[in-house]
């Protein structure tokens, strides 16, 4: 390293141009530049911009009609607009098992035998492939008619089910298609965070006699709180943007039965043309995915802080 | 260590153990066998109700082959391709900027354009949806073509980077800087000669992440483009599957084709795949 710097130093004594005297102002704000430009272009803008929109009666095509916030009063009575609200609640209830499972698979699979690591890639899998493919293989699993899980219900003598065609039964089985990738996501953040795991206060725990369930409540669970962390926040985020799974499984069918905020948003919009009901109904995904960014901020500049 | 290795243990629990894992690992991946048999069979033999047997003739090129001439997957995986590489390396250009600048300058408002920069990563797609669009049909005329894609998941993406890089670039000793500064080296050059070396693991961490996040991505490829010359696979899967209907071996081919670049970045890339998605599960 000392070499490069080095190198550049030869340059020898530099005259204090207008540039050298300002460099330490003028530096960040060239290197700032492009990203804010950027960032304020395609995301602060169009959320201001979004709100705005919501506010009107629009097609998409004609010029806007102001309407206030006829479109949130209309949100109150809108059977779909609460189905949709109601599932996204689900899937925020059914994602918080991802971590659980996570670290369950972390706790199987947190061994050093020969050839674990590719047992470990292997269970990750599902997240590194695209939801898309994620959304047709659980839609073949499923499938009523030739599903290899009627298959199996039929070995063990059940009858068949048809779970993406019935409304009670429908979202939780595109949830179920969410979980795959999130616990596999969660078992990768939990087995970091066991690589990490003080062994000195495992040892000193395993002699004052503390195994199994105490010794992973009382000292393993608390030095994965950092682990569990992030993996609470990607779940959220995740059970909230639900959308490419709903898309390809049922598109919210049947009945809407299925459908999330962010996929009777896009429904709305581009669907039925209203592009001001759209808005609205993504204002709203917006305000609730506010409360975690928000509580997600104050914890990590109070950890920047210290 | 926890829970105690088994080396400790006799051979037969460890035998036990393979044993447990391995019929874990199949039940989790059975979906995903499922579809590599299917990929492999004839149409005789779905026809014939023939899902989940054994196939009675196995099809695998004459199938892989027909998912290239009878559909524009060859197409779509180009554009794919064309989107996701640009799309990287200007996510990486603008974060690692950024980043340093955010790490390495006290001035007002910092902090503040940091949390923007965390926050704006969470945001849901959708909330930017109908303006992002908009922007593109109207006044940046890339409206379906690649480069919609490009620039806006640049854009987005410089979000979750800037704050990786920022804190990378935040762990690295300042002595370095320092010296390079009484030296008089210019503040640019200290960027690039004396920083960029040395965030080296983050950019390739952050390369591995970002391309299969922007390879994977359904939604945007959804919202700004419509037409063949312009569609990454992701979306140009959901297309076929209309058209093709009950032709499942194309189907799931079609499915294994389309991930797979991600899936071999993964494996040839996995230390520094998984150092990215697991920043800050170690540390406190």
């Amino acid at each position: 390293m000392s070499a490069t710097v080095g190198r550049i130093a030869v340059a020898g004594p530099v005259p204090a141009t207008w540039w050298r005297r300002h460099q330490m102002a003028l530096a960040p704000a060239i290197l700032l530049a492009p990203a804010c430009l950027l960032f304020a272009l395609f995301v602060i803008w169009p959320i201001a911009d979004s709100l705005w929109v919501s506010l009107h009666d629009w097609d998409g095509i004609k010029p806007m009609r102001f309407v206030g916030f006829g479109n949130y009063t209309e949100l109150f009575t809108d059977d779909v607009f609460y189905t949709s609200l109601v599932n996204n609640v689900l899937w925020l209830v059914a994602f918080m098992l991802a971590p659980v499972f996570g670290l369950a698979l972390a706790l199987l699979l947190n061994q050093t035998l020969f050839g674990m690591r590719l047992v470990k890639s292997l269970f990750f899998f599902p997240f590194v492939i695209s939801q898309v493919v994620v959304g047709l293989v659980f839609g073949w699993f499923l499938n009523a008619d030739f599903g290899l899980l009627n298959v199996l219900l039929g070995f063990i003598g059940l009858p068949p089910v048809d779970i993406l065609g019935d409304e009670r039964w429908a979202t939780f089985g595109v949830m179920a298609a969410g979980l795959w990738p999130q616990t596999a996501y969660c078992m990768i953040l939990y087995l970091t965070g066991l690589t990490a795991i003080n062994p000195e206060l495992v040892e000193a725990a395993r002699l004052d006699g503390a195994r199994g369930w105490r010794l992973l409540r009382h000292v393993i669970l608390p030095q994965l709180r950092p682990a569990t962390f992030i993996a609470i926040v990607v779940c959220v985020v995740g059970a909230l943007r639900s959308f490419d799974l709903v898309s390809i499984m049922t598109k919210g069918g049947p009945y809407d039965s299925s459908s999330v905020l962010a996929f009777y948003m896009y429904q709305q919009t581009f669907a039925s043309f209203r592009y001001g009901y759209g808005a609205a109904i993504a204002t709203v995904l917006f305000l609730i995915m506010d409360v975690y960014i928000a509580f997600f901020l104050v914890s990590l500049l109070r950890r920047e802080r210290r | 260590m926890f829970p105690t290795p088994l080396q400790k243990q006799s051979p037969g629990a460890r035998g036990l153990y393979r044993g447990v894992v391995s019929i874990s690992l199949l039940v989790w991946l059975l979906p995903l066998f499922a579809i590599a048999l299917t990929s492999t069979r004839s149409l005789d033999d779905l026809s014939r109700g023939n899902y989940w047997g054994w196939p009675t003739d196995l099809r695998i090129a004459e199938n892989y082959t027909a998912v290239f001439t009878s559909s524009p997957m060859g197409r779509y995986l180009l554009n794919s391709v064309v989107i996701t590489l640009p799309a990287v390396a200007g996510t990486l250009a603008v974060s690692t900027m950024a980043g340093f600048a955010l790490a390495q300058y006290r001035f007002r408002g910092n902090i503040a354009l940091f949390a923007t920069f965390i926050a704006g990563n969470f945001v849901p797609f959708q909330v930017l949806m109908i303006p992002v669009r908009n922007l593109f049909v109207h006044v940046i005329p890339l409206y379906d073509t690649v480069w919609a894609l490009v620039l806006f998941h640049i854009a987005f993406q410089t979000g979750f980077c800037t704050l990786f890089m920022r804190n990378f670039i935040r762990e690295l000793p300042d002595a370095l800087v320092e010296a390079a500064r009484i030296e008089g080296v210019g503040e640019l050059r200290i960027f690039w000669h004396v920083v960029l070396p040395l965030v080296r693991p983050a950019l390739a961490a952050l390369a591995v992440l970002e391309f299969t996040f922007i390879w994977n991505d359904y939604f945007w490829a959804l919202v700004l483009v419509q037409s063949d010359t312009a569609r990454p696979v992701t979306a140009g899967l959901q297309a076929l599957a209309g058209q093709w209907l009950a032709s499942w071996q194309l189907m799931s081919a079609g499915a294994l084709i389309a991930a797979a670049p991600s899936i071999v970045i993964f494996f040839a890339m996995q230390r520094h795949f998984i150092a990215g998605l697991t920043l800050g599960a170690v540390k406190e």
